[in-house]
């Protein structure tokens, strides 16, 4: 298009007066913004900061956070080791080693004798626990996870039951089947390093 | 009860019944390590490296809902130089390491780092040859941070840890670590100062644990170095 094209509708920026030109109104009704936020926030409810390690945040129900492994009515682990979930993670972050289920557990042929997965390489995508045909994985709404150490983000089959022992009165299992009651397993994320990676590092030395 | 007239006694050292040393009522006795570790721990300095999108969720905590300048560590600087908290936020590839390293150095002692989300901990969803798989393989890392991005709850929660480390393992006059992890902390300085042979890749560790095969087989890392 030309500079005179006569489509062109040409515009020209108001007259300021002097009063406006010092843009002083501006500043100050900027100001008084500032101050009813102030006056607000000291006298009222107006105040937005969440005081964290008090308040807790409580995510909606579907919230995905860090993961359990769910147990079935007669405590067992429900995993039957088919390895779809570590198939759809799209990370690599899961880790299972399958084995013959004992004569006892008729309903299945396989178990999971570990189940690691890596939380640090974990996206919480819960792909998972959708490509899970048993409801065996769940992602949890606990969020507040950090570590000071590698090894103690990889969580092992323990701390992930540990993790649905801790989470199971607030969310119950997705499916609805309600897990025994009676567990003497301590209320506490259990904490040990995992024995896996560590017994490798120290196979290293 | 008889009111002592030289005030009070103080506890001995290892818990020993009592130092001969009398103070008056009312004295605080603390040690030195612990003052200059509580000033140090309610000041810290984020350098925020933020190269991805777990940048955004730290400008979160900065801003009023989280506000982390109830834990102190509001003042983001820009220069290292100024700093004693690294925030590695996002992913950093093979190109942008020397750049953290270097930045890393700058930083005056005594120096924390804490690796925010999935990329920095461990590559996360980026499993290519160009990103880093953790920075911990470059950097040590005193906090580690899971998600895609994390909550800042989560970095707040980061931050406390930290404090709780910085109050149990400085000193005056440096950084001790802490004892509990000291003995993994060792094993982990061998295993980096050993010489590397031709042909191992020491930064690409343990990968193959995870299930994923790299191609050329696993890697060999520390079993022919000790061979």
């Amino acid at each position: 298009m030309r500079s005179d094209d006569p489509a062109l509708k040409k515009m020209t920026p108001p007259k300021l007066t002097l009063l406006e030109q010092s843009y002083l109104p501006q500043i100050l009704g900027g100001l008084v913004v500032t101050g009813r936020h102030i006056v607000k926030a000291a006298l009222g409810d107006g105040a937005v900061t969440m005081e964290y390690p008090e308040v807790q945040h409580q995510p909606s129900p579907n919230y995905r956070g860090v993961h359990r492994l769910n147990k079935d009515e007669q405590g067992r682990v429900k995993c039957v080791a088919c390895m779809l979930c570590a198939t759809a993670c799209p990370v690599h972050c899961i880790d299972i080693v399958g084995a013959t289920a004992p004569e006892s557990w008729t309903d299945r042929e396989k178990y999971c004798q570990s189940f690691v997965i890596d939380e640090l390489r974990c996206i919480y995508c819960g792909m998972c626990e959708e490509a899970c045909p048993v409801d065996a994985i769940e992602l949890t709404s606990m969020y507040d996870l950090s570590g000071l150490s590698r090894e103690e983000m990889i969580f092992d089959k323990t701390k992930l039951l540990s993790v649905f022992d801790l989470t199971k009165e607030g969310e119950p299992m997705k499916s609805g089947i309600v897990p025994p009651a009676s567990s003497n397993r301590s209320r506490e994320l259990v904490t040990t390093p995992t024995t896996g990676p560590v017994i490798e590092r120290q196979q290293l030395v | 009860m008889a009111v002592n007239p030289r005030g009070v006694e103080l506890p001995g050292r290892s818990g020993k019944s009592g130092s001969g040393v009398f103070a008056p009522e009312g004295t605080i006795v603390t040690t030195l390590d612990a003052v200059v570790s509580w000033c140090r721990k309610n000041s810290l300095w984020p350098m925020p490296f933020a190269t991805a999108c777990c940048g955004i969720e730290l400008m979160a905590v900065g801003s009023s809902r989280f506000d982390i300048a109830r834990f102190g560590a509001e003042v983001m600087r820009f220069s290292p130089r100024q700093c004693d908290l690294m925030i590695v936020a996002g992913r950093v590839v093979m190109k942008m390491m020397p750049v953290l390293q270097r930045i890393w150095l700058q930083m005056p002692e005594p120096k924390y780092a804490i690796s925010m989300g999935a990329c920095a901990s461990s590559g996360g969803i980026f499993d290519t040859y160009a990103v880093v798989q953790g920075v911990d393989r470059f950097i040590p890392i005193d906090v580690y941070i899971p998600g895609c991005p994390p909550r800042p709850e989560q970095i707040l929660r980061a931050v406390m840890d930290l404090q709780s480390k910085v109050q149990h393992s400085g000193s005056a006059f440096g950084n001790q670590g802490l004892p509990e992890l000291r003995r993994m902390e060792e094993q982990l300085v061998q295993i980096r100062s050993r010489a590397s042979l031709p042909g191992v890749a020491t930064e690409r560790a343990d990968e193959s644990r995870f299930g994923y095969r790299l191609p050329g087989g696993e890697s060999q890392v520390g079993r022919k170095e000790i061979l």
